[in-house]
């Protein structure tokens, strides 16, 4: 049977190796994960304060606000998305 | 009207989380909007295999417990508009999930989206009871071997009495995917066939997906089968299974590898 096996499949061209990507991957994650196990909720406790903050400021509805988070290997990126409400009288709109 | 698939199998490493992200990407990139949910409460990774991991900021608990908002908790995909993942917790504890919470979570999702396919974590305890509470349709992945028959067979009884549809006297319309198949295997009589998978689970076939390199390769950069080499086998029996969850009707055959002239030879039986 295996002198038929040279018939049975030409080599495929060869893919981009996916392992390395996947090691990288990992890495990262696990960094992010062993770090923060045990920990409290960094996440938690920067959007609480980050609310409490704005609202001071300016009213706003927390459900509108949307936390997005991409970790890298050196650095990791949180970009906050507030939708303000935009009635006369706030000073955001009143500058704008 | 929105469809709630559980995607469960009993056994571990069968390929439920696979299936999820592929059907789930194929779904969407038919144009149907699409949520896979992670209910592996502690042991999370749909996220991973959808590449969404450094992505995540809240999860099913936050926003069954009402510390986040739904739309905060959904993590959009960046490759398919319509494909949306909700990430289990990592780090809660699995108590925390409650039957009225996944229920109102659920209840909310069938407002805005076209599919929901609920990634079951292993076993039957509650984590995969809580998966599949609220399905209208189980998709059960099963490999060809005799434990993972043994424990489909288990959950088949699970779905027609623990579902909410069951409680109802509804039914929940079950489907088999077989996945890791080996035709080359199959075809020397080493594995247990599909005819006596069906015959003895007595549950519709969805699909055959065949054992494949691409699908390592695919979860190893983090991406759906289905959108990270959508012409390989793997990725055609997936379009194929999702089309059938469609309602099509399309011949039941298992999507081969590039075929070889010995394939030919054999007569392309496996086309």
């Amino acid at each position: 049977m295996n002198m038929f096996r040279i018939f049975s499949s030409r080599p495929a061209p060869a893919p981009i190796a996916s392992a390395p990507i996947a090691r990288e991957r990992l890495q990262i994650l696990l960094a992010h994960e062993r770090g923060t196990r045990g920990q409290p909720d960094l996440l938690m406790a920067l959007r609480e304060e980050i609310l409490a903050a704005v609202s001071r400021h300016v009213a706003l509805d927390p459900d509108k606000v949307i936390f997005r988070m991409e970790r890298g290997k050196h650095v990791s990126t949180l970009e906050v998305d507030i939708e303000l409400p935009n009635e006369p009288g706030l000073p955001l709109a009143a500058t704008g | 009207m929105a469809k709630v698939l559980v995607v469960t199998s009993g056994k571990g490493g069968v390929g439920k989380t696979t299936s999820t992200a592929a059907i789930g990407a194929a779904l969407a990139h038919r144009g149907l909007k699409t949520v896979v949910v992670d209910f592996d409460i502690g042991l999370r990774n749909l996220d991973l295999i959808m590449g969404a991991e450094r992505r995540v900021v809240f999860d099913l608990i936050n926003v069954v417990q009402g510390v986040a908002k739904l739309p905060q908790a959904l993590i959009r995909d960046k490759r398919l508009e319509n494909l949306w993942l909700l990430p289990a917790s990592q780090t809660r504890d699995k108590d925390a999930l409650t039957e009225e919470g996944v229920g109102r979570v659920i209840s909310d999702l069938r407002n805005s989206y076209d599919w929901i396919l609920c990634d079951s974590p292993a076993g039957i305890e509650r984590g995969a009871m809580l998966a599949m509470r609220y399905a209208d349709e189980a998709l059960i992945v099963t490999n060809p071997e005799v434990s993972s028959v043994r424990d489909s067979d288990r959950i088949i009884g699970m779905l027609d009495a623990k579902t909410v549809r069951a409680e109802r006297g509804e039914r929940v319309e079950k489907h088999i995917l077989i996945t890791r198949y080996d035709s080359t295997r199959a075809a020397k009589g080493e594995m247990i066939s599909i005819d006596d998978i069906m015959e003895i689970l007595a549950t519709p076939l969805l699909g055959i997906i065949p054992e494949s390199q691409d699908v390592l390769r695919a979860s190893n950069v983090g991406s759906p089968v289905t959108l990270n080499s959508p012409a390989s086998a793997p990725a055609r029996a997936y379009s194929d299974a999702t089309r059938r969850l469609l309602g099509e009707t399309l011949e039941m055959v298992v999507p081969s590898e590039r075929k070889g002239l010995m394939d030919l030879l054999r007569g392309r039986r496996a086309a």
